[in-house]
């Protein structure tokens, strides 16, 4: 059974008279434990795409299976369980509360989800250490660098262990360096088994990836195709 | 999300933005002040009132002398125009009544009085020994008018501590001979000092014998007759036996108004609550007024933070979580205005018992809980529509807005 099941997903936008189809008759599989990066013109559809993925948004027409389940039927609030504990997200625009400390931002998703204290205290401490974060819990995101923001970031996209993260252009505020260490994150992520779909425009991150998909209008344009993930698993030694 | 995580969430919240989020606990704190204060002021205004009232006496029956306006029409009464004066008489005839334990018949004008050269104004009051324990008036020094005939005065005077000061500094004032009018009268006693009350000012009396008071002022008419009835259930028959009395020897004309104490205090009070009620409404409209500013200052943070709105929806908050927390947020401004305004109220109503000691200004407890508990109820009226703009917002539209 595949993580991710689009069928002929339609995604319209109007603008005044105009429609701009967004999506168009998308169909999509993406396997457990993929890394999937979407390239593709601007406004060929990536953020429409990925925004359906993370329930953000419906499609106008066609089904999303996540986890052999339909989503698109689920009520706002189911699908918000969903969100909370099956997906994270990576934003370029790190969309961090710039009043809470670094470590309040990353057990936010804990916090809004009822967990109790003294767990979100322990798993927000290893998240910090994971991400070299450690003498940086108390900063505001302002007292921050962009990576370490980013960081910040990942480290709250992780910490409800979703098994699919979404990053659009997780490096496109970032310089090349500290993009390349946010890049070797989200890959060591993937490392785990987490899937991974990216959003980028920058050709040699896509290359990175162990599939492509390159959008135009709102379809496919070219799909690197899918890996077959049960030989990957043999060969990295995973189970 | 758990109860102290959405109010610790609210309260930082508030926090991030120090300029609205006093704005709006003023506005709140003002009208909740407002509320204390005005009703400390009503309210004092009434206790003030009623207070000065029970200190003429107590259970008294008070005769004025003609028909009040209000008894309707009396047939006796439009035929003689002029009513029948109150003379000493009719007080005397008071006395022997059933209920009634003191009379004291009352004679007022003004005059001159004068000691060593030095002459001044004076409100003379024409009475009897009764007078004194009837008003509850204290004497610094000697004695009160003699028990005697009523319409033969010995020839003394009871006088007002300023006066005494006035006119004898600190010389002992008890035995002298003072000239009120162009009678020579001597001082057997001096009131203690009781400052400004209601209707007399006893620091500047002249306590006479009433004969000796209608001749100063060459007339035979009484000003007031008080009658003590002796305990309160006997007020309204002495009332009524007074009434009557009188009636009978003004040959049945009811020529005379009788009111009690009881009465006009139970009027005085009615009325004044009624004015601290509406004043505490219209204290009340201010709470209305920041409750829409609360409301204003919520629907500038939706707008303000509506990226993190749609943040905490991408990381999984309900709806419910949302309105709880902006709907907390605004619940904390006006509660923490209300406190605020609570403890301004009362600083204001202590300020005002200091610079007017003698006026009890202290809000009503009614006052102070509507006051509270309608600040946080419209706080959070005003809060529901804007948290619930919060949680309808799109996510992906709010998480495009920075
Ligand atoms: N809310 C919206 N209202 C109207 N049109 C929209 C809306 N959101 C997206 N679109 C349109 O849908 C198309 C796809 O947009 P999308 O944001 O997915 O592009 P993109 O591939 O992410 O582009 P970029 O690389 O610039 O981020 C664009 O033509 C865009 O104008
Ligand atoms: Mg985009």
């Amino acid at each position: 059974m595949a993580l991710i099941e689009l069928s002929a997903i339609e995604r319209r936008f109007q603008l005044g008279d105009t429609t701009v189809h967004a999506l168009a008759g998308l169909n999509l599989q993406i396997e457990a434990g993929e890394y999937v990066a979407v390239m593709g013109p601007s406004g060929s559809g990536k953020s429409t795409l990925l925004n359906l993925l993370g329930l953000l948004d419906r499609p106008n027409a066609g089904t999303y299976k996540l986890e052999g389940r339909d989503v698109t039927t689920l009520s706002p609030d189911e699908q918000a369980t969903v969100r909370s504990t099956r997906i994270g997200f990576v934003f370029q625009s790190f969309h961090l509360v710039p009043r809470l400390t670094a470590a309040e931002n990353i057990a936010l998703p804990m916090t809004l989800a009822g967990t109790p204290a003294a767990e979100r205290k322990q798993r927000v401490a290893r998240a910090l250490k994971d991400f070299g974060l450690d003498n940086r819990a108390d900063h505001k995101p302002d007292e921050l660098s962009g990576g370490q923001r980013q960081r910040v970031a990942i480290a709250r996209a992780t910490i409800m262990q979703p098994a699919l993260i979404l990053a659009d252009e997780p490096t496109g505020n970032l310089d090349r360096h500290t993009g390349e260490e946010v890049v070797n994150l989200l890959e060591a992520l993937n490392a785990r088994g987490v899937t991974l779909v990216v959003v980028t425009h920058d050709p040699g991150m896509g290359a990175r990836a162990r599939r492509q998909l390159v959008m135009e209008d709102g379809r496919l344009q070219s799909d690197s195709g899918t890996a077959d993930i049960s030989i990957l698993g043999k060969i990295s030694g995973r189970p | 999300m758990r109860l102290t995580d959405t109010l610790r969430f609210a309260r930082d919240a508030a926090a991030g933005t120090p300029l609205r989020t006093a704005l709006s606990v003023l506005a709140m704190s003002i009208g909740v002040a407002a509320v204390v204060i005005l009703t400390a002021l009503g309210d004092g205004a009434r206790r003030y009132v009623v207070g000065q009232f029970s200190s003429l006496g107590t259970n008294l029956v008070i005769v004025l002398p003609g028909r009040s306006g209000t008894g309707g029409f009396n047939p006796a009464n439009a035929i003689t125009s002029t009513p029948r004066d109150l003379t000493i008489d009719d007080a005397a005839s008071l006395k022997r009544l059933p209920g009634v334990r003191r009379v004291a018949p009352l004679a007022v004008g003004s005059s001159e009085i004068s000691f060593g050269g030095k002459l001044r104004e004076i409100m003379v009051a024409g009475s009897t020994a009764e007078f004194i324990p009837i008003r509850n008036f204290e004497l610094a020094q000697g004695q009160g008018l003699p028990e005697e005939d009523w319409n033969r005065g010995s020839s003394v005077a009871v006088i007002g501590a300023k006066i005494r000061s006035e006119l004898f500094g600190s010389n002992p004032a008890i035995g002298q001979l003072i000239r009120v009018g162009d009678r020579r009268l001597r001082v057997v006693g001096v009131l203690k000092s009781t400052g400004q009350g209601l209707g007399m000012n006893t620091d500047e009396l002249v306590i006479v014998p009433v004969s000796l008071a209608q001749s100063l002022f060459n007339s035979n008419t009484l000003f007031r007759i008080m009658v003590e009835a002796s305990n309160r259930e006997t007020i309204p028959s002495a009332k009524a036996q007074t009434l009557a009395t009188l009636k009978q020897r003004h040959r049945g004309e009811e020529d005379v108004t009788v009111i009690t104490q009881d009465a006009v205090l139970a009027t005085f009070d009615r009325l004044l609550g009624t004015l601290t009620l509406g004043v505490a409404g219209i204290a009340a409209i201010s709470l209305a007024v920041a409750g829409i500013l609360v409301m204003n200052v919520m629907l500038v943070a939706v707008t303000q933070r509506t990226g993190e709105i749609g943040l905490l929806k991408a990381l999984g908050a309900t709806a419910r979580t949302i309105r709880l927390a902006f709907l907390a947020e605004a619940a904390m401004l006006s509660a923490v205005g209300a406190v605020v305004g609570y403890l301004l109220g009362q600083l204001g109503a202590f300020a005002l018992r200091q610079f007017f000691p003698v006026f009890p200004a202290y809000p009503p407890d009614w006052a102070v809980i509507a006051g509270l508990s309608t600040a946080l109820v419209t706080g959070l009226l005003f809060g529901v529509m804007p948290a619930r703009r919060a949680a309808r917002l799109d996510p992906v539209q709010a998480l495009m807005k920075r």
